[in-house]
């Protein structure tokens, strides 16, 4: 693997590793390092430093929703525009064009039922190029972006072996 | 009643390092940077393939060789890997691990009096192997300012007419040590001269560092027809548990091997086997994934060294660092005690591996670097007090 790649492997499961460390890590002089992230910072390779937060374990406890939209591309702007229209509502975390039997899906963070509801019903339903929702909730999240949630790692070996 | 032991066996001490195993078992608060195994699981896919082999109930004995289409893998594995051509019928031997390819491998060339150069510091099992198999070992300090590799002239500093074997244990266990290219032509030259056969032990090959490609003797010229190779899954897969290896050799060699192995084993476990083509045939991406984190905690490891002051070469290869504890003026063993007793960091003292492993300690770095850093802390907490 390139160490560009490397770089971003790392950084990608842990934002927060220092740039000594990570020259550390990739044998490479920290100034590089420093000059690869900022390259890759202005190129929008790296588009942001986000934390994985496990929300059922806290108070403020978040509903996740999965919509299947279907829709009816526009002459000239195929999906790219009602996309938009979609995703700029911030209350929208995820928005893909999909292959297969619907168009975009869309990942929706609420703090409730009521709301993710309300934003199904009043606002992605009533525009003109939405043709049908399907609308799924989230039970559990067992794992995202790579990392299991609900367990810790527990080191099953023997403590000393030849 | 009689005596019912053998000598043999009850005259060879047990290895060093259950000592240190009956101690670390008692401090539930200690940790420990002692193990000789991947922290990985197996890859997932190729437990998949076990636990399908089950549900198709195959669960009876395989040949005696092995699975056919495991042998055939691995010959296409010592192809593309080391450019070595293997029959997969006549000249490869699945194995109960790679330890009973180093337990056959003696049993089936040694006659009484036959000498086996033995490399050290290494894997603790070479030396009673071939004193169980009637050999008398004679043991090659390797030197650190050698960086632990192996040269022609400590080769013949200890050849005699006994001597039949050359032990090959590279990449080394405890010292990460590799042998390039140029480091085996060297001693080839001698294995050839002295008529010698080599056993290499070649577990660790998939696991070089920073583009040092493991190189095995076999490919060196002249010296396929003389060497067996001993490989296995347990550190390349994290496969430890399934207990499987191979043994790739000269056919007149392998048959008498099997032979051992067939009255002795009957067949390596089935499960394991079917496991094993998948990991072969479909493993590449998780070993380079294992090489690219474990290289990692190596740079990590020698740069913390560097800063706390403990020397240490740089190793190549395997999953251990052996730094020197020597400036400290206690022994290994002694380190590693009060290490453990002061600290709560279990690791390995050298003189596990072999008596010149004494001023040396073995790292593991089969552990995440989240541990490493809890670790490395207390290493050191406690090389700073001896500083003092």
């Amino acid at each position: 693997m390139e160490k560009r790649d490397e770089l971003l492997t790392l950084i990608e499961k842990n934002s927060r590793i220092d740039v000594h460390e990570l020259s550390v890590l990739l044998g490479m002089e920290e100034a590089e390092v420093a000059n690869t992230l900022s390259a890759l910072e202005a190129d929008g390779v790296i588009c942001g430093y986000h934390t994985l937060i496990d929300w059922s374990k806290t108070s403020n406890e978040k509903l996740t929703a999965m919509i299947e939209v279907r829709v009816t591309p526009q002459r000239g702007h195929g999906f790219d525009q009602i996309a938009e229209r979609i995703y700029k509502y911030p209350e929208v975390t995820s928005a893909y064009l999909i292959s297969g039997g619907f168009d975009i899906m869309v990942i929706l963070e609420g703090r409730s039922l009521k709301e993710v509801a309300g934003f199904v019903t009043d606002k992605l339903s009533t525009l003109e190029e939405v043709i049908s929702t399907a609308t799924h909730f989230i039970l559990v999240k067992y794992k995202d972006h790579g990392t299991i949630l609900s367990k810790k790692y527990e080191d099953k070996r023997e403590l000393i072996t030849p | 009643m009689r005596n019912p032991l053998s000598d043999t066996i009850v005259n060879i001490p047990p290895s060093g390092i259950r000592k240190f195993f009956d101690i670390v078992q008692d401090m539930p608060d200690a940790i420990s940077l002692g193990v000789g195994e991947p922290d990985f699981d197996t890859p997932w896919h190729v437990r998949d393939e076990g636990i399908y082999s089950l549900e198709k109930g195959r669960t009876f004995y395989t040949s005696n060789s092995g699975l056919k289409e495991l042998r055939t893998e691995i010959c296409n594995y010592m192809k593309r890997s080391q450019n070595l051509v293997y029959s997969w019928d006549t000249q490869v031997l699945i194995t109960v691990g790679g330890s009973e390819g180093i337990d056959l491998a003696f049993r089936a060339m040694i006659n009484p009096g036959d000498e086996v150069l033995i490399p050290q510091p290494s894997y603790v099992s070479y030396e009673p192997c071939a004193i169980l198999a009637g050999a008398t070992p004679v043991i090659i300090e390797l030197k650190e300012e050698n960086r632990f590799r192996l040269t022609a002239e400590e080769i013949l500093e200890k050849v005699t007419d006994k001597t039949k074997i050359l032990v090959l244990p590279f990449p080394n266990n405890p010292t990460g040590s590799i042998m390039e290219q140029e480091d085996l032509e060297a001693i080839a030259k001698v294995i050839l001269e002295k008529d010698l056969i080599v056993v290499s032990d070649e577990i660790y090959g998939e696991l070089t560092y920073n583009g040092k490609r493991h190189v095995s003797i076999a490919s060196i010229a002249g010296m396929q027809e003389r060497t067996i190779v001993i490989g296995g899954f347990s550190k390349a897969y994290a496969m430890t548990g399934w207990r499987l290896g191979y043994v790739c050799g000269p056919q007149e060699i392998v048959r008498q091997m099997t032979k051992i192995h067939q009255f002795a084993i009957m067949c390596a476990p089935t499960t394991s086997q079917y496991a094993a083509v998948e990991a072969l045939k479909n493993g590449d991406e998780d070993v380079a994934m294992m090489r690219a984190e474990y290289n990692r905690r190596r740079r990590f490891l020698l740069e913390a060294f560097a800063e706390m002051g403990l020397s240490c070469f740089e190793p190549f290869g395997a999953f251990y660092v052996f730094p020197r504890v020597k400036e400290f003026g206690i022994s290994s063993d002694e380190f590693a005690t009060w290490l453990l007793k002061d600290e709560r960091l279990a690791v390995v003292p050298g003189t596990a591996f072999g008596k010149c492993g004494e001023g040396f300690i073995r790292i593991s770095y089969a552990y995440s670097l989240e541990n490493l850093k809890v670790a490395i802390e207390r290493l050191k907490n406690f090389v700073t007090k001896l500083q003092r």
